[in-house]
């Protein structure tokens, strides 16, 4: 695996006994010698420590970044406050969703965190459309989550202003000697943080928290399973340039200025499906799955409306086993007039049609610091 | 005690062989979250695709070693799959066959060589 990325925290993942796997360019570690299982369940139940420095950190300097910024995202970006973030996604112009990201104000630039997998494609189209800021690609500060009940005790022993912050703060503050930029954010359903740090001073910050022994390396293994119950989308499986986000059930995200009525209505890639899907419902709906049995469905398993029909009216688009709910859990896509609460579908597993519940998101309640 | 290459542990006794995985394999594959295991009484072919194992993240097959009828199945395993990854040479077996010809087992590695094997 010598031609893909390695984070800062390369020589502390084997050493902590990582098993490392290619992902999306880089060599990650997948899990440690816990396992899947057990690092999903610390998680919730004290704090882990997650290496995500293969996403995509960007700068948009300028001071009309935020107005320009808003030519590519559904998005309300102009009235987000400083020291503020943001969930977003840049569309395309049938109204499919090219990255998920966060946004977040730092006062005189913003701060873009995108998927690892899309990086090059969203600097492309920040580049080609917005030629009038400076963006600035960041490949000199790795990432870091630490996620859990315990992580503000955490990361407070290092910085007592840690606790200061509520959800989707952001701020800067000196962690183990290292000027960071910190969210009070993640992916993983639980309070938590994800914080920016020079590459040089990652390993530090790493091992500064993992003294702590309520905080444990978590891989990306878990990463998933923790989302996936969370009912958190991944790109490229759940949400790609086929979903709009109103068919994803992103329409929380859509601030009220850029609906219809607003006053900063559309001006952005696919405005036409996206608005208008707001208004009348989307054909299809994304929507939590739970398998009746204990097979779990996966990515790609079609689903019927009955069990000896023989068309599918859908897919699953994620699919895994919950370590928090104890059984599989999956996400997918139905025609809206199968996706409410309750519908029983039938996925099709090795040969044989398997009844599966849609059940409300999350499956595991957040618990944000709101 | 025999082994495959695929990792399954075959542990003969009057034409009836017991089953399981490897302490290995079951490292491998991570915290088993499902199992599927054959019907009792069915024929099965050696390489026939028997057993599905799946972890939090993937699935896998378990294929039969050898040609024979399974005479007993290990239900405790369906219950909690977690036993797989607790004790995979012991109480976690899978199935048991009645080999139809107990010398394909010939070919199938010692403890010593799957060590080897398993590097």
């Amino acid at each position: 695996m010598s031609d893909l990325n390695r984070t800062a925290l390369y020589d502390l993942h084997l050493e902590f006994g990582a098993k490392m796997v290619p992902f999306a360019g880089w060599e990650m570690p997948v899990q440690y010698a816990a396992g899947v299982m057990k690092e999903h369940l610390h998680t919730r139940a004290a704090a882990g420590l997650f290496d995500v420095s293969h996403m995509g950190q960007v700068i948009l300097r300028g001071a009309g970044a935020a107005e320009a910024l808003e030519r590519l995202v559904p998005v309300d970006v102009v009235s987000l406050p400083e020291g503020r973030q943001r969930y977003a996604m840049f569309t395309t112009d049938e109204g499919g969703i090219i990255d998920d990201l966060m946004v977040a104000n730092k006062g005189d630039h913003l701060l873009l965190v995108v998927n690892a997998a899309r990086a090059e494609v969203d600097l492309a189209h920040l580049r080609e459309h917005l030629p009038e800021v400076e963006i600035e690609h960041i490949t000199g500060r790795a990432l870091i989550a630490l996620q859990g009940p315990k992580a503000e005790d955490a990361l407070a022993a290092l910085n007592p202003a840690a606790r200061e912050m509520r959800f989707m703060d952001v701020a800067e503050m000196e962690l183990a000697g290292a000027t960071c930029w910190v969210s009070r954010s993640g992916y993983t359903g639980e309070d938590g943080y994800e914080i920016s740090v020079p590459n040089t001073m990652g390993p530090r910050l790493a091992r500064a928290l993992l003294e702590n022994s309520d905080v444990h390396p978590i891989g990306l293994g878990a990463r998933d399973s923790l989302r996936l119950e969370a009912g958190l989308c991944l790109y490229g499986s759940d949400i790609d340039e086929t979903t709009s986000p109103i068919e994803a059930g992103l329409r929380w995200a859509i601030q009220k200025v850029r609906r219809a009525g607003g006053d900063r209505e559309g001006g952005f890639p696919g405005a036409e499906r996206i608005l208008r899907e707001l208004d009348q419902r989307p054909a299809r709906k994304r929507v939590g799955l739970l398998p009746e049995g204990r097979a779990p469905m996966r990515a790609h398993v079609p689903l019927f409306a009955a069990e000896d029909a023989d068309a599918p009216v859908g897919e699953i688009t994620s699919g895994a086993f919950g370590p928090s709910i104890e059984r599989p859990m999956s996400m997918g896509y139905l025609p809206a007039d199968l996706a409410a609460e309750g519908t029983t579908v039938w996925g099709e597993v090795r040969g044989k049609r398997l009844p599966a519940t849609v059940a409300a998101l999350p499956f595991h309640t957040p618990s944000y610091k709101r | 005690m025999k082994y495959t290459e695929e990792h399954e542990w075959l542990d003969e006794a009057d034409g009836i062989v017991t089953v399981g995985i490897t302490a290995h394999a079951a490292e491998q594959l991570g915290d088993i979250v499902f199992v599927e295991l054959p019907e009792v009484g069915a024929d099965v072919a050696k390489d026939d695709e028997i057993v599905v194992i799946e972890s939090v993240k993937a699935a896998s097959d378990i294929l039969a070693p050898i040609d024979g009828e399974i005479v007993e199945v290990n239900e405790a395993i369906v219950e909690d799959p977690a036993k797989v990854n607790e004790d995979p040479e012991g109480a976690a077996w899978f199935f048991k066959i009645k080999a139809s010809d107990t010398n394909q087992m010939a070919d199938y590695m010692d403890e010593a060589a799957y060590k080897v094997f398993i590097g």
